[in-house]
């Protein structure tokens, strides 16, 4: 059963991965990417960090890609045309991406040679007070950082929307 | 008992009071407006309008479902499935009682029990803006794009106070699962005080409630802050292109958020499913009486008739229905599971009774209106709100 919701899920993040690419719009962009998210929330369900799966869906489906939306909705961005591809990108592409997969694959052998599988419903330690307590003790230090680097962006932001209004 | 028959058995009994809930919610907002106004409200369709859902959900069954030209189809069919999915799956999550045994079989009264209920809830409620927004995208129509637009922004900005006003009785109850959170409310202060979020020491949670009821008015997109839909100034806003069926599911969608959200407030903040005063005062007689008074109401009108030609004949069985209620309720066999669902439907009814009445009484925001209230006000207050719990919890629990 897991294995199958698995593959399954795998298969529509995949798809709609390609489907982002391939779409010309913004929005059918856009809403393939809410599915890719979507499909990773019942990955991360999969795999026990329940915690993870509503933040996922909460933070990036609920909230940025809400946002992503409004403004290619405010922009009335339409479809884009393609340009001339480069000879270059249209000989070489297809052996340039054969080329990254194999050497990805290949490192990912090297440096993890022992096949460990996942076991599905093995962890147990995802709930949202497990995820809480860790945060707090063991990796309390990561935390404030990026929650400094969040604090950081967001002033960037306001100080660079102000010079805009002036 | 097997547990898929279990669960399904449950899932029908829950999708059927939920769906005729949705309908009856429309009759009982129509009504209640009405007489705010000093009108009948719907009277011709059975007696004082009781069958009106029935014909409205006919009708919108079999008018023509027009699609537009120049809509983005896959988009414009997906949306309304979107709308009325997200808002439909939020019911799985609520406890309607205490676990009980009906006929042998000991059960909890809700569909499921996650340990993140609630995050899950607010996940639902935060990919319900994608039907109403892209609805409006996809109808190819200015005045939809505008309400789509209108739409996305406001419940972006209202999410936030919407999760803080929550996070500040959950720092109480100590936890995320709806189960424990209303489970955690049992028992009374002094012997007659409730020990509900909104009276819970160390801090009560009359604020959060307050906040939470305000940004809930403004995620079902409910007056005062329905500008997606404003009539006066978008025709009918994002739903403009819409309509036969895929009409019926943005407006069954709007109805199922406003009963999650009553539901939410009900569990989180009022006690769930526990009753206002210990059962040694008697609260276990107060639905009995209740229905005995209805009844007793019914039967005066049906003796004293106002003139209306039907109310001698219907108002008598009414008092009957209302009568085999009141006798239910006193039987000990079925107390046990009637009587927090009661107390549960009560306080849900009540929230549900507010929305409709603050829908009667206050005109809209204007936009500008609408982000300064979410931003200058609702959040920081849910901010202060919420360090100030935690100050105090921390201080209590040490």
């Amino acid at each position: 059963m897991d294995l199958i919701l698995f593959l399954v899920f795998a298969a529509i993040a995949v798809g709609c991965g390609v489907n982002l690419v391939v779409q010309r719009h913004p929005i059918s962009s856009a809403l393939s990417l809410i599915g890719v998210m979507g499909s990773l929330a019942v990955l991360y369900l999969l795999l026990g960090a329940e915690f993870i799966a509503a933040a996922q869906l909460i933070v990036y489906a609920g909230a940025i890609m809400v946002l992503f939306l409004f403004v290619i909705m405010l922009l009335n961005a339409g479809v884009e045309r393609g340009v001339d591809k480069s000879r270059l990108a249209r000989w070489l592409g297809l052996p340039l991406l054969a080329l990254f997969l194999g050497m990805v694959s290949f490192l990912v052998r090297r440096f993890y040679p022992d096949k460990v599988s996942v076991a599905f419903g093995g962890f147990t330690g995802g709930g949202p007070a497990d995820v809480g307590r860790k945060l707090f003790t063991e990796y309390l230090l990561p935390f404030e950082a990026a929650s400094v680097l969040i604090l950081i962006a967001i002033l960037g932001a306001v100080v660079l929307a102000r010079k805009e209004i002036d | 008992m097997n547990f898929y028959l279990l669960t399904l058995a449950k899932f029908a009994v829950v999708m059927a009071v939920f769906m005729t809930t949705l309908a009856y919610l429309q009759w009982v907002e129509r009504k209640v407006l009405a007489h705010i106004q000093l009108r009948p409200g719907p009277y011709r369709v059975g007696p004082h309008g009781l069958l009106q859902p029935l014909a409205d959900v006919i009708k919108l069954l079999t008018k023509e479902g027009f699609i537009p030209a120049g809509v983005v189809k896959p988009i414009y069919l997906l949306a309304p499935v979107l709308a009325v999915g997200t808002s439909l799956v939020a019911i799985a999550v609520i406890p309607f009682g205490p676990k009980v045994s009906i006929l042998g079989v000991e059960t909890y009264l809700q569909l499921t029990d996650l340990n993140i209920g609630l995050l899950f809830i607010l996940a639902a409620s935060s990919l319900g803006v994608y039907g109403i927004a892209l609805a409006g995208w996809a109808s190819n129509n200015k005045y939809a794009l505008l309400g789509g637009l209108r739409s996305a922004a406001q419940m972006i900005s209202y999410e936030l106070p919407l999760a803080l006003a929550l996070a500040a009785p959950l720092l109480l109850l100590n936890s995320l699962s709806l189960r424990e959170v209303a489970e955690s409310q049992a028992g009374y202060y002094f012997g007659f005080l409730p020990r509900w979020a909104i009276l819970q020491a160390p801090f009560p949670q009359i604020f959060s409630f307050v906040l939470f009821l305000i940004a809930g008015f403004a995620e079902c997109n409910r007056i005062p802050f329905d500008l997606p839909e404003a009539e006066n100034e978008l025709v009918a806003g994002y739903h403009t292109e819409y309509s036969s069926l895929t009409f019926a599911s943005f407006f069954m969608a709007e109805y199922a958020n406003m009963v999650t959200m009553c539901c939410v407030a009900a569990t989180v903040f009022l006690g769930g499913w526990h009753a206002p005063f210990p059962a040694e005062y008697g609260s276990k007689y107060i639905p009995s009486l209740l229905f005995l008074l209805a009844a007793g109401i019914l039967f005066y009108h049906a003796a004293n008739p106002s003139g209306r030609r039907w109310d001698r004949y219907s108002l008598p069985v009414f008092g009957v229905v209302f009568l085999g209620l009141a006798v239910l309720f006193l039987i000990p066999v079925f107390q046990s599971v009637l009587i927090p669902v009661f107390w549960f439907a009560a306080k849900a009814g009540g929230l549900l009774f507010v929305f409709i009445w603050i829908r009667g009484t206050l005109p809209r925001f204007r936009y500008d209106q609408l982000m300064r209230f979410a931003w200058g006000f609702l959040f920081p207050v849910a901010v202060v709100n919420l360090l100030v719990t935690a100050f105090l919890a921390a201080w209590v629990a040490k």
